[in-house]
Formats: C-alpha cells, structure tokens, sequence
C-alpha cells in the first residue's frame, strides 16, 4: 500500500456483479482498492466508495430498493455528509436514487430491453468530485448495460439540477444531444447526476468498463482518475 | 417398507416400457415401490439415460494431450496454458422453451452454468444457439423475443457475459424451436473439482433453493415425448429460474471450493436428486443414504417421490468430510443459502432412500446409473435424400443480382443479429477483446497474455440433406471462425438435436452426423470434449432439421494479436483465401430466394480446411492481415457486406482477375466451403501472398477497401448507408411486415 | 387480517410496458382500450388484531414498497 493511493471501497451486496471490474479498474485508476461486504463494512480508513452495479438482490420489488437498508449505506451516508466521493454506477446509481442521495428515479428502458453497447456521454459539468481530468463538453464513449436505465426527475427537480450543475452527463452523438441519441428514454438524455455538493455521482455508463484500449476505450479514465484525486484531497481537508 | 405395490399401467404413464419394466423387476427381485419406480423413470428416460444415443457417442474421439477432463462429468475440461484450464459443455433446452420460452431459456441458461460450476470453474462466458420456425410466424416472433429476453434476463443478472451464438429461423423448427445454451468457465488446472463421491460416512450437503413442486415429470419426462397439439397444459411442470440466487449459489461454491471444503460437487439437473446422487456414487463407486424428510421445502405435503425427481432450479449437493460441516454451513449462510445434510456416503453400492426412520426404497445405484437399457434402432437412408442428390444441376441466372443480394442480406438468417446481442450484457467481467458480431467472440484471461476464441455453429440444412458432409461441415466453419480470429482449435462440446430415433431415418442421419464430426475433428485435431443429445424433436410427427451443433473453444498465445472482420482503411488489398466452385446446392440464397432446398451441398476436403485454417491463423499472428471473415452463408457477396458494415467503410471488388469460370450468381452466393475474404496493407500484401503459397494455398487480390459504396464488377453497386441498414435492420423489418 | 397494496406509475409518468400493452390490445381488435397503465400487487398476511394495521401497511409502503418518486399506492385490508 503506497501512501499516494487512497483507499477507495467497493460495496457489494449479494447480486452485484461488477464488483471484480470496479475492484480492478479502480486499482488501474491509482486506488488501493478494498472490497466492502454489505453487511459488516470494514470502518478503516475509506476515502471514497464505489458501488458497482448487478442486480443486488436480485433487483426484486426495484431496482436498489432492497439494498438501500444494508448495513454498508450507513456508512455510504456518512462518507456522503462528509464530503468524500461516492460513485454508483449502473445498479449503483439505482441504489442511491432509493436512498435519497441523489434526486430523481429509475424507470424500465422506454424500449423495455436490456441494452448493452458502448454509447456517447457528453461531461456537463466540471463542478464535481469526478471532472477534475476532463473539460466541460468532452465526449465520452463507454458502454451501458442495463434495463432500467430511464431516469426520471419531476420538471422542478430538473430545473434545480440545471440551475446547480448538478447533471453530470448526457446521451450525446458527437457532442449533440438529441431524442435520436437517447438510448433509453431518460429525462433531458441524462445519463448521470451529482448531488448538490459534488461529491456523489451516479451514472448508468459503465466508466470500469473502458480503462484498457484492449476493450476499445479508455474514456472511462478520466472519471475514476478525477475520483481518486478527489479522494485524496477531501482525505487532506476531512482529516485538517 | 411403505408406497409398496406399484401397478402396471403407472410405468407406463412414467414412459417405461414392459420391458423395461420387467428389467426392473429382475434388478430389485420384487416389484418397485413408488419412489423407486419414480427414480428408474427418469433415470431411465432418454434424456438421463441416453438409451438411443450411447453406443454411438463411443465414436468420437475424445483424447488429446490437453484433455483434462474428457466426456463423463459434468462438463469436459482443458489445459489452456500457464496453469490455467478451461471448462466447458453446451446443452439444450428444447422442449421447456417450446412450452415457456422466457423459463425455459433462462433455466437452460441455469443448468448449464451450474454444471460448470460443478467443474470447480468460474463461468466466463455464454454463447446461445438458437433456431425457431419462419419469423413471419407470430408464434415465432413471441417464442424468438421471450427466448432471447429469458437468456438475457438470467446471463445478465449473474453477471456472466453471453458473448456469441447463431440464430436461425427455418419452418422446420416451427413446432420444435432449439435453445442450446453453452458455458465456458475458468479455473486453475490443480483445482479441477469432481463430482465422484468418496470416504464412507461422509455427509452430503444440498445447498440452494428449497425444493418445490417445479418440473415434476419436467425435462426428463417432457425430452421422451414428441409434441402434440395442446400441450400448453404442460405449462405447471415448467421450472422457473431465480438468477439472484444463482449468483449466490456460483459466489458460495467457488468460496467453498477456494476454502478447501469440499470432497466433491455436482449440480442438480434432470431428474433432479436421483441423478445428482446417483450419479456421485456411481462415480466413485460406492453408495449413498438420502432422506428426504431433511430435504427443505418449499412446499408442504410432498411426497418422497416428488422430493426425489424435483427440478426445482439453484441448487447444488456437495460431498463433505465430518469436520467441515460447519465451515460449509457457515459460507452458505454467508451468501443466504439453506445447506442442509440429507444423507451420507455408504460401504455398499445401493441408493437408499429414507422418509425420516421409513426406508421407502432401495436400489443398486448403478442399475440405475449404467445399466439403463441401450438401444440400436434400425437405420435407414431417408427417400429424400436419394430423390434430392442429383437434381441442383439448375444453374441459377439472374438479371438483377443486387437485388437479390440485398433481399438476402436483411433476410432473417443473414441480417445482423445485433438487436439480439444488444440485449445480453456481453461486456461484464470486462475480458471481452472481441465483441459479438465477429466469427468468433475473444476472451482475454486477466493477469496472463492469453485469450480464447469461442463460436458455435451448426448449417443444420446441410445436415439435412448430406449428413455426414453436414457434420464435418459444422466442425470445420467452427475451425474456420476460430481461426480467424488468430486462435487455434482446441476442443469442442456438441448438442445432437435431433427427431424420433425411433424412425430409422433419423437415427440414420444421426449415425451419419456423428460419423461426419468424428471425421473432422480426427482431421483438425480436436476432441470431443463434453456433450448432450436431445432426441425427440418433433411436432405433429414431422422432424426437425437433423441439428449437431458444435461448440468450439480455440486458444490463443498472444490475445493482443487478433483480427475481427471490418474491413479498416482506404486503400488497403482484398483477397479471397480458396477456390470457388459452383456449389449452391443447400445455400442460403438457394432456399431464401429460390425456395429451393435440394443438394448437393458444398463439398469438403478436410486437409484443404485445416491447410487453410492454418494459414489464415499464421498470417493473423504474424500481423499481416487487417481484417479476416470466414466465408459461410451466402457465400462472398455476403462476407464482403458484412466486412464493409463491420469496418463502416465501402470496397471495390473485381472478380474478373479471379480466374475461375463461374455466373456472376455463382461467384457471389457460391458456399464453397474453406474460404476467407481478408485485407492487408499496400505492403504487407505481398508478404501475405508469400506466406499463403508456403502453405499451399491458393489465394486471389480480388479488390481494394474504400469510398462510401460496396462494388463487386459491374453487377453491384449499392451505397454503404444501403448496406448497413439492410443488413442492421432486417430482423426487425421482418418482424414488422407482419 | 391480509393486506393488498397496489403499487403503480404515478399519473403523467410514461409507464412504456403499459403502453406495449395498450397497442398489442389495440391490434388484437380492442378498439375501446383508451389506456393501460401496469402495476404490481403486494399481498401481505398480517398478524389478526393488529389494531394499527393500516397506519403499520402505510408506512411499509412509504419505506420500501414504493418509491414515492415515481410511484402511488393503494391499500386495501380485510379480515381474513
């Protein structure tokens, strides 16, 4: 364990299976990555939290609705409130919809199929825990996976979000955004939004899954090397 | 003893028949009790017992220096290099997906996992091969669309990735579709793990979901019976899958296995407890003391008979030794899984069955293991066969081949199958190099150099009309696929779909396919490694395209270098590997366009295939080709569009430097068999040309990549957006039309 | 006593299996279909003489039946 790489969690609950992929892209992104199970979290010294995304418990009743009264997202809270990076993606950004962190909901694909391909994001904004090595504006091509990926927020909520930067990502195709480029009938394309204070992120695109030119993009990079700054700097101001 | 005096006509509501009967009889010197009459009924049943299909599975070769684990266990198992094996096996799930397709599909994509788990291997990935009838068929549509969202909606959740695969439609399938469902799992080569039982007084453990009612008479049963008109109302015997719970149930046995717990595995499948625990002590030659009475319900007031053949999905039986009960108990709970001890290893080779202090029946376990009675029906050559082989001397002419080539290109067994695997996560556990989409998927193994290749294919009209030329066909378009990615051929599993044995026509073609397989993997070099038959499928007396398909994993060096089948920038060369023949009897544009399905089919010369394999496979490596694709169905007009859709880039075909005196209609749609349409640089051409004369293979520059339109001569010259979208739509286009 | 919950799309939310449905009806010839909206129902077997058990389904519906995001509810209870 070197003292440059901050340890960063992932939680897994039964069902998640992408838990090895974020394990390994995080350590390829410069964390010490930590495998978190759902119900006795290690308490050590996290500098941020990753939840992958699967079908935690089976995605039965929703999707995240169950893993939302696991042990570990009392500690998700916490980390939360204090400022540190927490990154669903996929069902880990279900999760948090369910718990509250962040605003908005998930419903089942417009199409109603499962979609796995790799699409465009365009970054919104930089005002973030997960930007840091990116421009507003950039796109993005990495893959997504899922078949509740149609976020919903009320027209109000939406607005708030504009208003605080708090939409992270949006479907694009070169940049442009459009209803032809939305793959799964999200309000406003959006494919991943903040909380107001930066520091959580949930998106359905998949960033582990496009870390190694072998798997056709390393866009993903970026976004979880941005994460693992941020954890060392909110590690640096928690800890002053 | 209770449940005594079983009578007469029940045997034969369980499918056995007098004989039969009579065998068992002999066997237990009194008449069976319920139970036990229970257990020889399914263990007995074609898709247990293999009664029709035995004595010609010996024909295979099955050896080979990095079998590990050939035919016998649950999957067959090879070294792949560095310590590192490689499991793998394909199965059918025919007969539950024709009456539920969404269950049926995903519980085939269960059983088949879980066998590979059994092997002590990590699934890595899935590839499904699917044929239903005409897709103009409502039916057909609703089985093709629940089928495909039931392998998704199971491989998806338990994070496997389905990575390739075949989907073909054909009336022949229209009462009987095929799901033939096929794992490949990881492991190290010293952890291979076996399902034989041993150490007298050990227990054994199930783990997993409860036991219900599910599939009573299920697979077993329904796989021993042609379909008639009304079977819906099989529907209640149906398994329905619960994916979660697989995950636990993959997560728990490795952490079990990894921990060292564990004597030996076996997954429950067919015939559910009675051949999971029949088989283990059958296996390690001892026998075994269940009771059913500790077995968890899920349901109350079964009786032991149903509790003995119950299919109900996820669950797994485990040997264990005394001292490990607890520990195992301990990361079953972990993962949220019941493991309870329901009996234990016994001295003496009998299976008995208990009811708490009742003993309910009592059997030689290998009765029902190996002595299941084999049959060697008649066989026959089919009329059809003699009246077809002569006739496809009709030469095809045509004044509008463009037309005809995009009809066929956005025809339902060409068009691409994207919005097929658009619906599997084929991309988790982040290994996949090479996507669906190309000949043959690519594995990468982390923390090594090295990848696998992975395709299954199986020309089911060929089979139809030449059997045995059909079957060494199937293996050698598999050879051809893996070698186009660069890796090379290692083993195969297989799944022998077929009709009626019964009917001596059918058993013919099955002799005959299993001949031609054996013939071309003698020729390749690769064993049969694992396998399932699954005979009986018909409906309303008529049968199915005879249906070998072949699965096969190929092993590459290097994983970095590889190929797919794009074509990738302007000015690169064009050459078709091999000669082209007038060869369209049994093609795709034979049956899709002209409606006829006659032979000859294509002829095949085995050291011409594994030659040209081998070239290809060393020009890959050696990094001279910037595209390869395997030429099959329909022929080069069909690989040309596929490489211009796949590398989103136009090419210029000239066929007259060819050299070879066909129509245009032959050139184009001709299946001659040992073809690949690859491009190189401008320089690295050359090179190419050189190496393909050392190897003896005749090679022709037919053509150069570029523009925005795909043009063969003068007879095509369509735009590439016209292309793509007849290519990227046409299953959907299919759909619609109706 | 048993409880039955209904749980469905709150109005205004584009509910696409509901929608999937409508037009299959709508081809089968169900002309008078004007809208379908799908939900799922949630059968709970309560304990008798509960004397709050309303107020203890409403709450279980408020914490994680529903997600009062994108979801309503509706319970009915009886004696059994």
């Amino acid at each position: 364990m070197t003292v440059d790489r901050p340890n960063i969690g992932v939680a897994i609950f039964p069902g998640s299976n992408c838990d090895a992929d974020s394990l390994h892209g995080l350590e390829l992104a410069g964390a010490n990555a930590i495998p978190v199970w759902h119900d006795h979290p290690e308490t050590g010294s996290l500098d941020g939290m990753m939840i992958p995304g699967g079908f935690s418990y089976g995605d039965y009743l929703r999707t995240g609705a169950i893993a939302q009264f696991s042990t570990v997202m009392d500690l998700i809270r916490q980390m939360a409130d204090d400022g540190r990076p927490v990154l669903g993606v996929c069902n880990g950004f279900q999760i948090l919809l369910e718990t509250g962190l962040l605003p908005g909901g998930m419903l089942r694909n417009r199409d109603m199929k499962f979609i796995c391909r790799t699409v465009q994001i365009r970054l919104e904004s930089t005002g973030n825990s997960f930007s840091n090595q990116n421009a507003s504006g950039d796109t993005m091509r990495i893959p997504i996976a899922h078949g509740e990926g149609n976020y919903y927020a009320d027209p109000k909520t939406l607005a708030e979000m504009n208003s605080n930067g708090q939409v992270a990502f949006r479907y694009c195709d070169n940049g442009i955004v459009g209803a032809s480029t939305n793959p799964n009938g999200s309000s406003e394309s959006i494919a991943g939004v903040t909380n107001a204070a930066g520091n959580v992120l949930g998106m359905m695109p998949h960033p582990e899954r496009a870390l190694e030119p072998q798997l056709g993009s390393t866009d993903g990079l970026g976004i979880m090397r941005s994460m693992v700054e941020s954890c060392i700097s909110s590690r640096a101001a928690i800890n002053v | 003893m209770s449940n005594t005096g079983a009578t007469a006509p029940l045997y034969e509501e369980l499918g056995l028949t007098a004989s039969e009967y009579q065998m068992i009889l002999e066997t237990l010197g009194r008449e069976p009790t319920q139970v036990e009459l229970a257990m020889y009924s399914v263990m007995w049943s074609e898709h247990c017992g293999y009664k029709h299909s035995r004595s010609m599975l010996g024909r295979f070769p099955t050896e080979g220096e990095k079998v590990l684990q050939g035919p016998g266990e649950n999957a067959g198992v090879i070294d792949v290099g560095d310590g590192w094996a490689v499991a793998f096996k394909m199965e059918s799930h025919n007969h539950p997906s024709a009456v539920e397709p969404f269950q049926g599909a995903a519980t085939g994509v269960g059983g088949i996992v879980r066998d590979i788990i059994a092997m002590g291997a990590r699934p890595i990935a899935l590839l499904d091969s699917l044929r239903f009838g005409s897709l103009e068929s409502p039916r057909v549509q609703h089985l093709f669309e629940e089928a495909v969202a039931g392998i998704g909606g199971y491989g998806n959740c338990i994070g496997v990735p389905t990575v390739g695969g075949e989907l073909f439609f054909d009336p022949s399938y229209e009462g009987n579709c095929l799901v033939n469902a096929m794992c490949i799992g990881l492991l190290r080569a010293d952890q291979l793990t076996s399902a034989a039982a041993a150490g007298v007084g050990n227990p054994v453990i199930l783990f997993g979901s409860r036991t219900g009612r599910d599939g009573i008479g299920g697979a077993s049963v329904l796989a021993s019976q042609e379909f008639k008109e009304g079977d819906e109302e099989k529907r209640p015997s149906v398994q329905v899958g619960d994916p979660f719970t697989e995950k636990l149930l993959i997560e728990a046995s490795l952490e079990l296995l990894d921990k060292e717990l564990l004597v030996a595995l076996q997954d429950l499948g067919a015939a559910g407890l009675t051949s999971s625990a029949a088989e283990m002590a059958s296996l390690g030659g001892m026998g075994i003391e269940l009771d059913v009475a500790a077995v968890p319900l899920r349901e109350s007031g079964m009786e032991p008979w149903e509790v003995m053949i119950s299919e109900s999905q996820e669950r797994m039986l485990a040997v264990v030794t005394p001292e490990k009960v607890a520990a195992v108990t301990e990361v079953c709970e972990k993962w949220g899984l019941t493991a309870t001890q329901v009996g234990v290893l016994i001295e003496d080779s009998e299976f008995v069955i208990n009811d708490g202090s009742d003993e309910v029946g009592r059997i030689p376990v290998l009765s029902l293991t190996d002595d299941c009675p084999k049959y060697q029906p008649e066989s026959k050559k089919p009329d059809y066969i003699e009246a077809s082989v002569p006739s496809v001397a009709t030469v095809f002419s045509s004044d509008s081949v463009e037309d005809e080539l995009l009809d066929l290109l956005g025809s339902p067994n060409i068009a691409s199958k994207r919005s097929v695997w658009d619906q599997y996560d084929h991309m988790v556990m982040t290994n996949t190099t090479v996507l669906p989409g190309h000949d043959a998927a690519v594995i990468r193994l982390k923390g090594t150099d090295r990848g696998l290749a992975m395709t299954s294919d199986c020309n089911s009209r060929y089979v139809y009309l030449d059997p045995l030329k059909g079957g060494m066909i199937a293996v050698a378009e598999a050879a051809r696929n893996v070698s186009a990615t660069g890796a090379t051929p290692a083993a195969i599993t297989d799944c022998l779909n077929f009709g009626n044995p019964e009917k001596p026509e059918i058993y013919w073609q099955f002799k005959n396919a299993i001949e031609g397989i054996s013939q071309a993997c003698e020729a390749f070099g690769v064993p049969v490694v694992s396998g399932n038959v699954s005979f009986y499928n018909e409906s309303n007396g008529a049968a199915i395209y005879p249906t070998p398909t072949i699965g096969m994993v190929g092993t590459l060096d290097d994983v970095t270098k590889t190929c797919e089948s794009g074509f990738r920038s302007d000015g690169d060369r064009i050459f078709l590997v091999g000669d082209t023949l007038s060869e369209l009897g049994g093609s795709e544009y034979a049956s899709h366009v002209h409606n006829i399905v006659e032979g000859p089919i294509p002829s095949l010369d085995l050291g011409v295939a594994k030659a040209t394999c081998d070239m290809v496979r060393s020009a890959v490596s050696s990094g001279v080709l910037k595209s390869a694709h395997d030429l099959s169905e329909g022929g080069l007009a069909i690989a040309v569009a596929e490489s211009c859709v796949n590398g989103a880039i136009g090419a210029k075909i000239d066929l007259s430097s060819s050299g070879q005196e066909l129509s245009i209609v032959e050139s184009l749609f001709s299946e001659t068999q040992s073809r690949f349409l690859v491009s190189t640089s401008q320089s690295d051409g050359d090179g190419f040309l050189k190496l393909a004369e050392e190897f003896g293979i005749r090679v022709a520059e037919i053509g150069e990549v570029g523009g925005d339109a795909m043009q063969i001569g003068s007879a095509v010259e369509l735009p590439l957006d016209v292309v793509c979208n007849t290519y990227q739509q046409g299953i959907q286009k299919w759909i619609q039309k109706t | 006593m048993n409880a039955k919950v209904v749980v469905s799309l709150k109005d205004g939310i584009l509910d696409p299996e509901g929608q999937a449905v409508a037009s299959a009806l709508g081809r089968m010839g169900f002309d008078e279909v004007k809208d379908v909206r799908i939900g799922k129902v949630i059968e709970i077997e309560l304990e008798d003489g509960i004397a709050d058990a309303e107020v203890r389904v409403k709450q279980m519906c408020e914490q994680i039946l529903s997600n009062p995001v994108i979801e309503k509810f509706h319970i009915q209870t009886e004696q059994s």
